[in-house]
C-alpha cells in the first residue's frame, strides 16, 4: 500500500474563489492510502515545494497528488521537488483543479464538488504508480538543415561555428533562395547580393558545413537526437567532381526556350543551366524535361563541347542516408499565384507585375539588364502605379488572412529607388495602412515621400484595365479626399502576398511538425519557444514560421541555431521512462504491436520463459525504450493484453475511470 | 421515478483527451474562462491511440452517461497516426455499442487542437446536452453496483 | 432596441453581411461605376450601418444610383460586400412602401440565364419604386 500525501494548491484567489480547497483536503483523507492533506496559497512558491518536501520525509510519503494548475504548467516543477526530497519524480500526480474546473466554474458547491472527484481520480492513481526512471540517448552531433536561403545559410554557418557538422539541404541547383532574386533591400539599400554571397561562399567553404542542392529530404525517421534521414540528391546529369564551370555548356545548348526560374520566367534560360552567375555551387544541371538529348536522344552538344568531360547523361538519383541530432527547418516561401486576380489584368498585360518581378527588372542580371522598361513594348514607363496587400489581409478564399508584413517596406524601396535613378517617373502608391514597424523603417517611408515625391494614396485599386494605346487604365480611389481616381499608367506593380513553400506541408509532415492553416510551421510556444517546434529536435528558421523580412529572419536563424547547438551539445539526452513493455507470460509473438508502432521500436526474440512451472522457448514482442516514444497504439491493439504503457497503464486509466464515474 | 428527479439529472461524462492537442485544448479553454458543464470530467492520455475499448466499457459499467474521445486533427497527431486508429477502433467500437443499446450519440470522437479552446468549450457544452436529452444510461451498467 | 438599431440589425440579417469586417482599404468605392452620382459612397455604407444611421442611408441618392454590378461585392477582400448592404436598406424601403413590387407572372418573363437573378431582383426593387 502506498502512503500518499494530497497538496490543495489556492493559487491565490484563482482556485480558493471557487473550490473550497480546505474541503477538498479534507476529503481526500478519507481516500485509501492518503496519509497525508493539506492546503497552501502558493503550492509552486518556494515556501510551497518546501512543505511538500517535508511531508515527503516525515510521513515517509511513496506518492503525492498536488491538486493545482494543469499539469502541462507545473508537473515538472513538483516532480523536481519531490525527486529532492528523494522521491521518485513519477510518484507525482497532477489534478487539474484550475483550468478544468476552478476557472470554468462560477458554482462553489458544483467545483468543489468536481475537484474532489478529480482529486480522486489522482489518488486511485497515483496508488498504483511505479518508481520510473529515464533511460538515456546519445545525440548524433550533426545537424541538417533544410533550406538554404539566408535563414538555411545564417543557420548552418552559427552551428557549423559553434563546432559541429550541418547539411544543408537544398532543392534548387544553388543556395542563396530568395534573397538572391532581390535587387536592393531595406532600409539601407544595400545590393542584396553584395551582402548575400559572401555568406553563400562562406557556407560553402566552411569545412563543417556539406551542401546538397539540386537534393530533397525523401524521409525522416528517429527522433530527438538520433534522426535518420534519406536525402534524394537528384541527378545533376553534371560530374560536380569535373566540372570547372566554364560555361561553355549552356552557351552552346541549343534548347534556350525554358522561362527562367531564377527571372520569375522574364527571360529564357538553356536546358543546361546554372540558376545564376554566383551560383554555389558553380555546376549547371541539365533540366531532363527540357534536354533535347534527354527528349529525343539526339544532340549531345554539352558532352562534345565539355573539356573537362563533365556531362554524365547516364548520372541517376542518389539517396544518402545520414543521422543528425537536430534538423531546423528553413524551406522559406513564394508569392502567391495572382490567377484569381482578374481585375488587376495581371494575366492580361505584360506591365502588370509582381514585386518580385519588379526587382528582376530591377537587377542589372535581370531581363532588362536593369533598365526599367515596359516588357510588353521596351519603352520607358513615365507614371508607374503600386498596389499594395494583394492577396493578403483578406477574408475570402482567394488570398490570405495574414498581413504579408514585407510589403509596405519594399515597395517604399521600390518607389524610392525608381524615382532616385529615374527622376522624371510617376510613382504612386495605393495603400490600405503603411506598416512600418522596426529599427528605422518608418524613417525610410517617410523619406520616399518627403525626398523622393512618391504619392502615397490612401485607398485600393479596384481595376486596372488595359488600354488599345497599350497604357493602362487603373481605376482607385482617394478615401482622404472622397474621390474616384482615374489614372493612365504604364506599369502596374502588384505587391502579392507571401506564403510558405508549398513544399512544407509535406516536410511537416514527416517531421511530425505541427503547421497551422495557412501552412506556417507552429512554434512550441507562440511566446516563449518561438523558434521550437512542438516537436522535440525540430527547430524553426526565417518564413516557413510566418512572414519576416531579412534582419528579422537572420535573428531568427540565429536562435534557431542556438537552439540547435544547445540540444547538440549535450552528449546524452534523458528519455521518456512512460514507455511500451510486454509481459513475456502474456505476449503471444502475433506480430500486431509491431504492424501499429509508428517507431519499429517493437521486434521480437526467441526468449526462454517459466510459465507457472513450464519452462519453454517463446517467441515475444520487445520493446526498445530508447525508440518508443510512448503513444499507446501497441496497448489497445495487443489481443492478449500483454502489452501495457508505463504511467499511463491499463490499471492506472480504469482506477481513474472507476474514480470519476464513482 | 419523479419528474423532479429527472429534471435535476446530471449526467456523468468522461473524456479521454491526448496530451499533445485536446489537453492543451481543453487547458486553453480554462484560461480563457470558456464555461462548459462539471458533468465533464478529463482524463489525460499520452495519446487517442491510448484510449482501449476496455476504458469506455468500464465507465459504461461504472455508470457514465456519455465518452468523448478528444484527439488531436487529422495528420497532426504527435505520433504520426494515433489518431487514425483511434478513429478505426472507435468507429467500430461505437457501432458495436449501438447495436447493444448505446445510443450512438453517448460516444464520440472530436479532434481538438491545442489552439481551439472555443471548440473545446463548445464541443463539451453540445456533448453535454445531448447526453442530457438522452437521460440516463442504464445499458452497460453493473447493477452489482448500485446499492454501494 | 431603438429604432436605428433595429434598422442596423434588419440590414445585417437580410445581407447576411457583417460590417466589422470591414478594413477599410475602398476597393469598393474603387471599383463602383456610379461612384461619381452617389452622396454616400460604396465604402461608407459600412460605416453608416455600423453607426446604426440607417435613415441616412434609405434617403441617400445612392441607395437608387447603385447600379447593382456586384463589382464590390465580387472585389471586396473582407467578404463585406457593400453592395449587400445598400440592395438590403432598397429592401427595407420596398417593404415599407407595401410589398412585392413584381408579380410571379411578371418575373417569370423577366429571366435570363445570362443575367444574375439577384441582379434582376435588385434592379426591379430600384426602377419600380
Amino acid at each position: 500500500m502506498q502512503r500518499v500525501g494530497v497538496f490543495v494548491c489556492h493559487c491565490g484567489s484563482n482556485i480558493a474563489a471557487t473550490v473550497d480547497v480546505k474541503k477538498v483536503a479534507e476529503m481526500a483523507l478519507m481516500e485509501p492510502g492518503v496519509v497525508h492533506a493539506e492546503d497552501y496559497q502558493y503550492m509552486c512558491s518556494e515556501a510551497g515545494q518546501a512543505r511538500i518536501q517535508e511531508a515527503i520525509r516525515e510521513k515517509q510519503l511513496t506518492g503525492i497528488v498536488v491538486c493545482s494548475c494543469s499539469p502541462r504548467m507545473h508537473e515538472t516543477t513538483f516532480r523536481t521537488a519531490a525527486q529532492r526530497a528523494g522521491l521518485n519524480p513519477y510518484m507525482v500526480e497532477i489534478a487539474n483543479i484550475r483550468e478544468h474546473c476552478s476557472w470554468i466554474h462560477k458554482d462553489m458547491e458544483e467545483a468543489t464538488k468536481k475537484a474532489v472527484l478529480l482529486m480522486r481520480a489522482a489518488v486511485a492513481k497515483v496508488n498504483l504508480n511505479t518508481p520510473l526512471r529515464p533511460g538515456e540517448s546519445r545525440v548524433t552531433k550533426r545537424a541538417l538543415v533544410i533550406g538554404g536561403g539566408i535563414a538555411g545559410i545564417q543557420t548552418a554557418l552559427d552551428i557549423a561555428d559553434a563546432g559541429y557538422e550541418v547539411d544543408i539541404v537544398e532543392k534548387t541547383p544553388s543556395i542563396g533562395g530568395r534573397m538572391s532574386q532581390l535587387d536592393k533591400t531595406f532600409p539601407t539599400l544595400d545590393c542584396s547580393a553584395c551582402i548575400l554571397t559572401p555568406k553563400m561562399v562562406e557556407a560553402n567553404a566552411h569545412e563543417r558545413i556539406t551542401i546538397y542542392t539540386y537534393s530533397e529530404v525523401e524521409k525522416v525517421t528517429g527522433f530527438v537526437g538520433d534522426f535518420t534521414v534519406d536525402i534524394r540528391k537528384k541527378a545533376r546529369s553534371v560530374d560536380m567532381n569535373k566540372c570547372t564551370g566554364c560555361g561553355v555548356c549552356q552557351e552552346k545548348c541549343p534548347s534556350k526556350k525554358t522561362p527562367s526560374e531564377f527571372n520569375r520566367g522574364l527571360s529564357t534560360r538553356s536546358a543546361i543551366y546554372t540558376p545564376f552567375a554566383q551560383a554555389i555551387p558553380n555546376v549547371p544541371v541539365i533540366d531532363r524535361e527540357h534536354c533535347i538529348k534527354f527528349q529525343t536522344g539526339k544532340c549531345g552538344v554539352c558532352a562534345k563541347v565539355c573539356q573537362a568531360g563533365a556531362i554524365d547523361y547516364e548520372q541517376k538519383d542518389e539517396i544518402i542516408t545520414q543521422k543528425y541530432g537536430a534538423i531546423v527547418v528553413a524551406t522559406g516561401f513564394d508569392m502567391i499565384r495572382l490567377d484569381d486576380y482578374d481585375e488587376y489584368a495581371y494575366s492580361q498585360s505584360k506591365d502588370v507585375v509582381t514585386s518580385l518581378e519588379l526587382e528582376r527588372i530591377m537587377n542589372a542580371a535581370g531581363p532588362t539588364k536593369g533598365h526599367l522598361e515596359r516588357l510588353s513594348d521596351g519603352k520607358a514607363p513615365k507614371e508607374i502605379v503600386f498596389i499594395q496587400c494583394v492577396g493578403s489581409r483578406c477574408a475570402d478564399n482567394r488570398g490570405k488572412s495574414y498581413c504579408s508584413k514585407i510589403c509596405c517596406m519594399y515597395t517604399a524601396k521600390h518607389a524610392m529607388l525608381i524615382r532616385d535613378k529615374y527622376p522624371d517617373v510617376n510613382v504612386t502608391v495605393f495603400y490600405i495602412d503603411v506598416r512600418t514597424p522596426g529599427k528605422n523603417f518608418d524613417e525610410f517611408y517617410r523619406r520616399a515621400v518627403e525626398e523622393y515625391g512618391v504619392n502615397y494614396i490612401k485607398g485600393q485599386v479596384g481595376k486596372v484595365i488595359p488600354q488599345p494605346d497599350g497604357r493602362l487604365l487603373v481605376q482607385g480611389v482617394d478615401l482622404i479626399d472622397n474621390r474616384q481616381i482615374l489614372k493612365e499608367a504604364d506599369m502596374v506593380v502588384l505587391a502579392a502576398a507571401i506564403e510558405p513553400d508549398p513544399d512544407v506541408r509535406k516536410i511537416a509532415t514527416m517531421l511530425t511538425a505541427s503547421i497551422d492553416t495557412n501552412n506556417f510551421l507552429t512554434e512550441a510556444h507562440a511566446k516563449l519557444r518561438p523558434v521550437e517546434s512542438p516537436t522535440a529536435g525540430i527547430f524553426l528558421s526565417g518564413v516557413c514560421q510566418g512572414p519576416k523580412d531579412i534582419p528579422e529572419t537572420v535573428s531568427q536563424a540565429g536562435a534557431a541555431a542556438v537552439k540547435a547547438i544547445g540540444l547538440l551539445a549535450k552528449d546524452k539526452l534523458l528519455t521518456n521512462p512512460c514507455t511500451a513493455h510486454s509481459d513475456e507470460l502474456l505476449c503471444n509473438g502475433c506480430s500486431q504491436c509491431a504492424n501499429v508502432c509508428p517507431y519499429g521500436a517493437i521486434s521480437y526474440e526467441d526468449r526462454q520463459v517459466n510459465d507457472h512451472g513450464i519452462r519453454e522457448v517463446r517467441r515475444i514482442a520487445v520493446v526498445n525504450d530508447a525508440l518508443c516514444q510512448g503513444c499507446g497504439a501497441c496497448t489497445v491493439t495487443c489481443p492478449s493484453g500483454a502489452m501495457d504503457l508505463q504511467g499511463f497503464s491499463n490499471r492506472q486509466i480504469l482506477a481513474e475511470v472507476d474514480a470519476l464515474c464513482r | 421515478m419523479s419528474i423532479e428527479a429527472k429534471e435535476e439529472f446530471r449526467p456523468k461524462i468522461v473524456a479521454f483527451c491526448c496530451n499533445w492537442c485536446s489537453y492543451a485544448g481543453a487547458d486553453l479553454a480554462g484560461s480563457s474562462r470558456l464555461s462548459y458543464p462539471a458533468d465533464v470530467k478529463i482524463i489525460r492520455v499520452p495519446c487517442s491511440c491510448r484510449v482501449n475499448p476496455m476504458f469506455i466499457l468500464r465507465a459504461f459499467e461504472k455508470g457514465a452517461d456519455g465518452v468523448i474521445i478528444c484527439g488531436c486533427h487529422p495528420g497532426d497527431c504527435h505520433y504520426t497516426t494515433g489518431n487514425f486508429y483511434a478513429r478505426r477502433r472507435m468507429t467500430l467500437l461505437f457501432s458495436m455499442l449501438d447495436f447493444i443499446g448505446v445510443e450512438s450519440g453517448r460516444t464520440r470522437v472530436e479532434w481538438v487542437s491545442a489552439a481551439e479552446g472555443v471548440k473545446f468549450s463548445a464541443t463539451m457544452n453540445e456533448f453535454v446536452e445531448k447526453i442530457r436529452s438522452l437521460g440516463k444510461n442504464v445499458r452497460l451498467e453493473d447493477l452489482r453496483c448500485q446499492n454501494v | 432596441m431603438t429604432a436605428q438599431k433595429k434598422q442596423a440589425e434588419q440590414i445585417k440579417e437580410i445581407s447576411g453581411v457583417n460590417p466589422l469586417k470591414c478594413m477599410k482599404c475602398g476597393k469598393c468605392s474603387a471599383s463602383c461605376p456610379s461612384y461619381n452620382e452617389m452622396d454616400i459612397k460604396p465604402h461608407q455604407f459600412v460605416s453608416y450601418v455600423i453607426n446604426e444611421d440607417i435613415e441616412a442611408l434609405v434617403h441617400s441618392k445612392s441607395l437608387w444610383k447603385c447600379l447593382s454590378c456586384f463589382a464590390c461585392i465580387e472585389r471586396c477582400p473582407r467578404d463585406v460586400k457593400p453592395g449587400k448592404l445598400i440592395d438590403a436598406a432598397r429592401q427595407l424601403v420596398v417593404r415599407k412602401k407595401g410589398g412585392d413590387y413584381l408579380s410571379p407572372d411578371e418575373m417569370a418573363q423577366l429571366l435570363d440565364p445570362e443575367i444574375p437573378q439577384q441582379l434582376l431582383v435588385s434592379a426591379f426593387r430600384r426602377y419600380r419604386r
